[in-house]
């Protein structure tokens, strides 16, 4: 599903931040990506998600070779991959239930056709009563399962999340894993940034992707 | 919160309104400026599309009835039967085809003629004012002048026919030095406009940087981003490109009311003598009904190019 050979990057003329990285991301696998704060994270997701180019290597994401794909191609395969961030990016505008039909909105859809779906996957995550209202008074983890909403209703392949328990106590944090958790066993492929090790200790048997130094350590425990 | 047109105050309506909300907030965008330098913009082309045309409407009055005569002058002589040699001019003019109609001025109108630049109360009698002799011609069919003149100079060599040419030669450069200035201010007013939507656009960009970026990755292409602009300038080229032109309406509009507001009627037929009726005809305000079209859909396409292009640069 995404495969890493050698990929390094830097930016302008600077040293690289991520060097040397080799990992790939089976379908339908389930991993975290740790390291400390500053470790390049986000960077190896912006990777993932074809927001940046690597300035050495090759990536595949679906069998298509980054280097080679045109804007059109890379927004057909953006649609095929759902992302959450660390700080939600909720449009501040729209209601809860325009957000997570946002992705559906711009590939084209009409409304008459997602709408008991959308009301649905809010309903999933607990957030069935909580459709029409502005991102502004939802609460941290109201916004989250917002956002996971946004970036599951389309069903991805693969799922993105950028340190999605960040903003919430631990018992959302909890609820929130285990959402992710229902989602990787529905089929979908899930790699969550985090740093929390208290967190990632509950699910000891799943895959690490360690990033520090600018490099990647994959730890699979089942491959032992 | 919960959003104005959502219904129930809690937020915990389950009623779901069609989703048509922009994408891009409207209040993110300065909209008030851009509006009101549409309308100026606009009411400017109008009157200057007008303006042009009202000029090219009334030259063209002028030249219809300028062509529709031509004069035949005679120079009096001493000793020579001046009303007598008018009447043998009358009488080929009227033999000559094309001519529909002849009117010799008489003496004392001769004199009057002059008197918007000699003024009034003197007597001329003294002066050898030419005899004039007023032919109305077939526009379609016009009589030949070369024929006129030769049967003229056999008869009175004092005789001269001016056929106004110099006169219409005139109008006409008028009419076009009034269309090449309408152009002109047309296209500067465009490239001010699109300058003003450019810098608008480009704010409306900076301000929405972050929901452009979500609208990417949840895989929006950059044509449906730069539709959400397109949409939303339209919409404010529509609303100021109707200010502008209701306004241009009103002025074109104006005289004519005033006209009609004094009951001044042969003051109104005096100016529509000098300058045509200044007034628009159904064409004049299709012309900026078009013009109001034309500005509103050009603003949206000018945001969507320099959406477009951006897109493409920063990705």
């Amino acid at each position: 599903m995404v495969r890493f050979e050698n990929v390094g990057l830097r930016y302008g003329m600077g040293g690289e931040v991520l060097r040397d990285l080799n990992f790939s991301i089976a379908p339908q696998s389930f991993q975290f990506l740790t390291g400390p704060s500053g470790a390049g994270k986000t960077t190896l997701m912006r990777l993932m998600l074809l927001s940046l180019r690597p300035t050495r290597g090759a990536i595949q994401i679906f069998g298509e070779e980054a280097s080679r794909l045109d804007k059109s191609k890379i927004t057909s395969l953006r649609r095929r991959i759902g992302v959450v961030f660390q700080d939600f990016r909720l449009l501040n505008h729209l209601t809860t239930y325009e957000n997570v039909a946002l992705p559906l909105r711009v590939m084209g859809k009409r409304e008459i056709n997602y709408r008991s779906e959308v009301v649905e996957l809010l309903r999933w995550v607990g957030l069935g009563e909580r459709v029409n209202v502005l991102p502004e008074v939802l609460s941290g983890g109201e916004k989250q399962r917002a956002a996971i909403a946004r970036a599951l209703i389309v069903r991805p392949e693969l799922l993105l999340a950028d340190e999605p328990t960040g903003n919430v106590d631990p018992a959302m944090a909890w609820r929130l894993l285990r959402l992710f958790v229902e989602l990787h066993k529905s089929g979908t492929a899930v790699v969550i940034a985090t740093h929390d090790l208290t967190l990632m200790d509950q699910f000891a048997h799943v895959r690490r992707l360690v990033v520090g130094d600018g490099r990647l350590t994959v730890f699979d425990p089942e491959a032992i | 919160m919960i959003r104005p047109d959502r219904g129930e105050k809690d937020g915990r309506s389950q009623s779901i309104v069609s989703t048509d909300t922009s994408l891009i907030p409207v209040e993110s965008i300065g909209g008030h400026a851009l509006t009101i330098i549409i309308a100026i913009m606009t009411f400017l082309v109008c009157l200057s599309g007008g303006g042009a045309t009202l000029i090219a409407d009334a030259s063209r009055n002028w030249i219809d009835l300028v062509s529709k005569e031509i004069t035949i002058q005679i120079k009096p002589r001493s000793n020579e039967d001046t009303d007598g040699i008018v009447k043998k001019i009358v009488d080929i003019a009227k033999r000559t085809p094309g001519v529909v109609g002849v009117h010799a001025l008489s003496q004392l109108e001769s004199e009057q003629s002059l008197e918007p630049w000699l003024g009034q109360g003197l007597d001329l009698s003294q002066l050898p004012v030419p005899r004039l002799i007023v032919v109305t011609i077939d526009g379609s069919h016009p009589p030949d002048l070369q024929t006129l003149r030769a049967a003229l100079a056999s008869t009175a060599p004092q005789a001269s026919i001016d056929d106004r040419q110099l006169w219409v030669s005139r109008l006409n450069t008028l009419a076009d030095i009034a269309v090449i200035i309408a152009t002109g201010i047309l296209i500067l007013i465009i490239v001010a406009m699109s300058i003003a939507i450019g810098f608008a656009t480009r704010g409306a960009m900076a301000g929405n940087h972050e929901i452009i970026a979500v609208l990417h990755f949840v895989g929006a292409a950059d044509s449906f981003i730069a539709k959400q602009f397109q949409a939303h300038f339209t919409r404010l080229g529509g609303q100021g490109a109707t200010m502008g032109g209701c306004a241009a309406a009103i002025f074109f509009l104006f005289p004519k009311l005033i006209s009609i507001i004094s009951l001044d009627l042969y003051k109104s037929e005096r100016l529509a003598a000098l300058v045509g009726n200044f007034t628009l005809g159904f064409f004049g305000y299709c012309f900026i009904a078009v013009v109001c079209l034309a500005t509103a859909t050009l603003t949206g396409l000018i945001s969507r190019l320099i959406v477009l292009s951006y897109l493409d640069r920063v990705s």
